[in-house]
């Protein structure tokens, strides 16, 4: 029983991340961008999360350094890719390089140096109910706020007028444009929202998972959004599943170690990434609700004044 | 825009050869690190052991680094950068680098160079590396009179030769204490991923584990045992701020002394290729203070190591069972001999695990 809840708080907070910094790709790409930069600004909206914790004591605000400094590394993103309608990918890849560096620079007085990480929730009764209690009840408000944010996108994307233009962008440009929506402000915004998640998932690491900072602790973990974000198909619903099933595998592999299940470990260390191709194969595979892509995804639109 | 770009690039590369004609008189001394400097590990106490130099003959040598250079092709790219920016020795610190230091020492026979824990040499490439077991077989020790539960956690990187001698000198120690010590092994299959190590920590901890050990490098395990109220060991470098009633001791790196006897023997001219495999009396690496421990353990860990540098104790005393049942092949006399510690790769008995690839 203990053991069970100790593996889902885990599961909870590995998962809160990746939740995060995919939902907000999943906006970006839904506008038509494609912003493999995700692990950019992730590192170094966890260089100034903590930045922003440790010279404020307030983990609240260093959450909020966090995303602005997620949304100033989209901001880039965005000149390059939407007002000089640079290559995409190539503006992407850059970004992540760009973002390790300027981690490591903006960090670098900060390592080694200690906060108190975020405050876990403690309602009293209902945290102290068995098994479930500190599930729903115990864990800090990130893991709370990424449910929330999904919800939020979910609602916005597919039950109003915006989310629908939205969409519509990513689908046709084209079309949009000619139907009078501004499509660069509309993906600017889009590409935002994507930075200031990926800046929020980051400062997640050092103001809660593991509270402090070192150069390079995001560990690949914006790539891994960006593939639940293809994993999903570009739906919300999909990307919780996504989510929580990448967080699950690898922390049960770890417990499978523990136990001493005979099977490799380099195997069980890759479970999660071939657990994300098979369920790839599967949904390209299935007739109804396959791959819906925006059409327009990564294609540069320089509209004809 | 773009001329102004290219005299700009010119004046640039003009200055950088200025400044090397200056410097010519200095011996330049080249780094390659895997890692930033501020990874609180393995890069930085290299770097320590740069700074040691610099601090020892800062006046007759110039120490260029590289840092967070990838394994690879890119490593040789970096090295042959350092050799054409002049530098006459170059020390490449990390196991990835040695085909790659291999193949730029064979091009450029009048410089040197050192790989840190690589087994490939040349007539003007050595190699170095320090024997972390000894430091392994204490913590075994420390380990089996702190632990209530009788059960260890080991949270391991890739099951190399390295490792997998660290885990065996463990639990070896540790059964001169409590014959029916457990030990859970987790691979975390990386050397760094923070996030990664804490839930290793956390899934040894709920599995019943209160020492837990690690071969990865960040303090992140260290962080976790500490909020869990548990005891641990750091790994690299100096981690109790990470866990002031946490940490029991530490493998501590330290690579100064031998930069610094290196560079010398470089100055004087008598440099030549080696091999050196250094252990706590050599100085290539060091205990952390032994702390949160009552005195006698404390003590007890005390004498080891000071057996252990007088050459009376050694981790791999013969006869050693391994997982089998079966004694292993004593080549060393009455320990285990170098190659067989440095090509490790079974569990002795007493570990409940199967090591992964057998």
């Amino acid at each position: 029983m203990a053991l069970v809840e100790a593996i889902i708080l885990a599961v909870l907070a590995a998962s809160t991340p990746l939740l995060i910094a995919a939902t907000g790709e999943l906006v970006t790409e839904r506008s038509g961008v494609l912003n493999l930069g995700v692990e950019g600004m992730m590192i170094v909206g966890a260089a100034c999360g903590f930045a922003g914790a440790w010279l404020t004591g307030s983990i609240f605000i260093g959450a909020l350094f966090g995303i602005v400094a997620g949304m100033l590394m989209s901001l880039v993103f965005a000149l390059m890719t939407l007002g000089l309608a640079v290559n995409q990918v190539a503006t992407g890849l850059a970004l992540t390089i760009l973002g390790i560096g300027l981690s490591g620079l903006i960090g670098a007085s900060f390592v080694g140096e200690r906060i108190t990480p975020a405050a876990r929730l403690a309602i009293p009764g209902l945290t102290d109910i068995p098994l479930v209690g500190r599930v729903l009840f115990g864990e800090d408000g990130f893991v709370y706020f990424s449910i929330a944010l999904l919800v939020g996108v979910w609602w916005f994307l597919y039950r109003t007028r915006a989310g629908l233009i939205l969409r519509a962008c990513g689908d046709n440009h084209v079309s949009a444009h000619a139907l009078g929506y501004p499509v660069l402000r509309i993906r600017t915004f889009a590409v935002m929202f994507g930075g200031a998640c990926a800046g929020l998932a980051g400062a997640y690491l050092p103001l809660a998972y593991t509270p402090f900072f070192i150069p390079g602790m995001t560990a690949g973990r914006g790539w891994i959004a960006l593939a639940l974000v293809v994993f999903s198909s570009w739906r919300p619903g999909r990307l919780v599943v996504g989510a929580y099933l990448f967080g699950a595998v690898t922390i049960l592999q770890l417990h499978a170690q523990g136990w001493g299940v005979g099977i490799p470990s380099q195997f069980m260390s890759a479970l999660p990434y071939l657990a994300t191709i098979i369920v790839l194969v599967l949904i390209s595979r299935a007739r109804t609700g396959g791959s819906t892509a925006p059409a327009a995804l990564g294609t540069v639109f320089v509209p004809d004044r | 825009m773009r001329k102004s770009l290219l005299a700009l690039a010119a004046g640039l590369l003009l200055a950088a050869s200025v400044g090397a004609a200056s410097a010519a008189d200095k011996l330049k001394v080249g780094f390659v690190y895997l890692g930033p400097i501020g990874d609180l590990g393995w890069t930085y106490q290299h770097d320590l052991g740069r700074q040691a130099l610099v601090k020892e003959l800062g006046d007759k040598i110039e120490t260029t680094y590289l840092e967070n250079v990838p394994e690879g092709p890119d490593a040789e790219r970096s090295i042959e950068q350092l050799v054409r920016a002049g530098n006459k020795l170059i020390f490449t610190t990390s196991f990835g680098y040695m085909d790659p230091t291999l193949k730029v020492a064979k091009k450029y026979p009048n410089v040197h160079f050192e790989h840190a824990t690589g087994y490939k040499r040349n007539p003007n490439m050595s190699t170095y590396s320090a024997k972390w077991y000894q430091g392994r077989y204490i913590q075994g020790l420390i380990a089996a009179k702190m632990s209530k539960a009788g059960v260890l956690g080991y949270i391991g990187s890739f099951p190399i030769p390295e490792v997998v001698s660290g885990i065996n000198a463990t639990i070896l120690a540790a059964q001169t204490i409590n014959p029916n010590i457990k030990v859970k092994i987790i691979w975390a299959n990386t050397w760094f991923d923070p996030g990664k190590e804490a839930d290793a920590a956390k899934a040894l901890i709920d599995q019943g584990a209160d020492v837990i050990m690690q071969h990865t490098d960040s303090p992140a395990p260290m962080q976790i045992a500490s909020e869990r109220g548990k005891l641990a060991f750091g790994q690299d470098s100096e981690m109790i701020k990470f866990g002031p009633k946490t940490q029991l001791t530490s493998i501590l790196d330290t690579w100064g002394p031998y930069y610094i006897e290196r560079v010398k023997a470089e100055l004087a001219g008598t440099w030549k290729s080696e091999d050196t495999w250094g252990g706590l009396d050599s100085h290539m690496f060091a205990m952390a203070p032994y702390t949160n421990m009552p005195d006698d353990v404390k003590k007890m860990a005390e004498d080891a190591q000071a057996a252990i540098i007088a050459g009376k104790l050694h981790p791999f005393k013969c006869p050693i069972v391994g997982q089998d049942g079966k004694p292993v092949e004593c080549k060393g006399g009455d320990h285990l001999d170098d190659g067989q510690i440095l090509g490790m790769n079974f569990y002795v008995k007493g570990i409940d695990d199967k090591l992964p690839g057998k």
